[in-house]
């Protein structure tokens, strides 16, 4: 349900732009999502689909950059990769983790016409 | 002659006979040295809804026999116009102005990359601020609080707005997808109450937050409540303008519903663990629920309840007691 109010975000964000870009239609649409912003990438794209029904992304392409989890050990002092919100350190079991990276939800870029 | 596309009158005959020139300039007709003549429509639908950098485009005509005619159309129009050419004519045509654009200039491609680079949320996240900064500049402490559907959210809003006694003056905004149900219950206290219903929405926006907060009235000083709909996934993305995010998890539930839903434990800065006068009854582990809620969250501050018994009620009430002594302050701070 809530990749719905993200897709008509991602949608307000173009059409936004449209007006100051001058552009009338939207090819491709290259989104930035982080593996632990709690967005289903399926369903994002199946929500996309039905939000820009008649709108100037209609039949846009979805690309979709998935960024990987990084969170911050504070007993190993240094970055490391996670997987989920709530894992542990992979090093040292650590739960004294601070997510540093991976949380991202974006419109990077389109290619308009 | 004619001025738009310099064919004579007078000259033109077709199979000998003189060709009455009616130029309706929708479309075209041609006599070319040849003696051939003719016509094509130009179905130029110029909707003008924005000008464009090229302010003339050309189109190029070039006939097999060797004959070519350009046309020059001087002005700015928009990419949407409609630029159909259903030539009637045998003559191979190269034309440069089919483009999606209707355009054509050298070396340059009609599609362009648009760099964006804006948070999804970023429309939301801006109201959100809007509404942090109204509320920090009238002194409000404002909580939105989430849960599960049937954690007690609403009962312990109604139990804690009886404890305070009117020592504080508050205001709630309640989310639900229907029914003013829960409005109703909060009004009964005496308290000012406000129902959102989101329809087929699962979440509280900042957008409608700022639109109720403008018709409540708030008391300068006073404590908001926002009671999100009953949901652990959607509210947890949508920044209110809040100063806290309190989340809700009964003891009824499971001890891992931190581990399922990590995004909404993650983003409240307390836990309040409700319903704790039945723990006798249950095989909750309530230590273990904490310790799931902080493996999320490690900062996350929690704190023990019952709407029921009043166990950790005060505990509860001193927290927001001293939010608002922080709202209040910082407003007098930041006033001067």
């Amino acid at each position: 349900m809530h990749e719905m109010s993200l897709a008509e975000g991602v949608l307000q964000l173009i059409e936004d732009s449209a007006k100051t870009q001058n552009f009338s239609r939207v090819k491709t649409v290259w989104l930035e999502i982080g593996q632990l912003a709690g967005v289903e990438v399926e369903a994002m794209k199946f929500c996309f689909d039905a939000v820009v029904n008649d709108s100037i992304a209609e039949g846009a392409q979805l690309v979709i950059i998935e960024t990987p989890g990084q969170a911050w050990c504070l007993h190993c002092a240094e970055v490391v990769n996670v997987q989920a919100l709530y894992d542990a350190c992979p090093k040292c079991g650590s739960h004294q983790v601070q997510v540093t990276g991976g949380n991202e939800m974006r419109v990077k870029e389109l290619d308009v016409e | 002659m004619c001025n738009v596309c310099g064919c004579g009158a007078g000259e033109t005959t077709i199979d000998g006979k003189a060709v009455e020139h009616e130029h309706s300039h929708g479309g075209h007709f041609h006599v070319h040295a040849d003696g051939t003549a003719h016509d094509h429509d130009h179905a130029h639908d110029h909707e003008h809804s924005h000008e464009h950098m090229q302010a003339q485009h050309m189109h190029y005509h070039l006939h097999e026999d060797g004959s070519s005619h350009d046309h020059v159309h001087d002005h700015l129009h928009g990419h949407d116009h409609q630029h159909e050419h259903p030539h009637t004519h045998t003559h191979s045509t190269a034309h440069y102005g089919l483009g999606p654009a209707g355009a054509h200039a050298p070396g340059m491609s009609q599609s362009r990359m648009v760099k964006i680079e804006q948070d999804i949320l970023s429309k939301n996240d801006g109201y959100a601020n809007d509404n942090r900064a109204w509320l920090a500049a009238h002194g409000i402490f404002a909580l939105n609080l989430v849960s599960s559907p049937g954690s007690g959210k609403t009962t312990l809003l109604v139990k804690s707005i009886t404890a305070l006694n009117g020592s504080l003056p508050l205001a709630v905004i309640e989310g639900d997808q229907q029914t003013d149900n829960d409005a109703a219950r909060i009004r009964a206290t005496g308290a000012p109450a406000l129902q959102i219903n989101t329809g087929k929405g699962c979440h509280l926006d900042a957008f409608m937050v700022g639109k109720a907060i403008q018709q409540l009235g708030l008391h300068d000083d006073s404590l908001l409540l926002i009671e999100n709909v009953g949901n652990l996934v959607c509210p947890a993305s949508f920044d209110l303008g809040e100063a806290h995010k309190v989340a809700i998890l009964s003891v009824t539930e499971g001890e891992d519903k931190p581990l399922k839903y990590p995004d909404m434990f993650r983003a409240a800065d307390v836990m309040l663990l409700n319903k704790c006068d039945l723990l006798p009854y249950l095989t909750f582990d309530a230590d273990l629920a904490v310790a799931n809620a902080r493996r999320v969250n490690p900062d996350i501050q929690v704190i023990r309840i019952s709407a029921t018994s009043g166990e950790g009620m005060d505990e509860w009430l001193d927290w927001i007691r001293a939010g608002c002594k922080k709202a209040v302050a910082r407003k007098t701070i930041d006033g001067r």
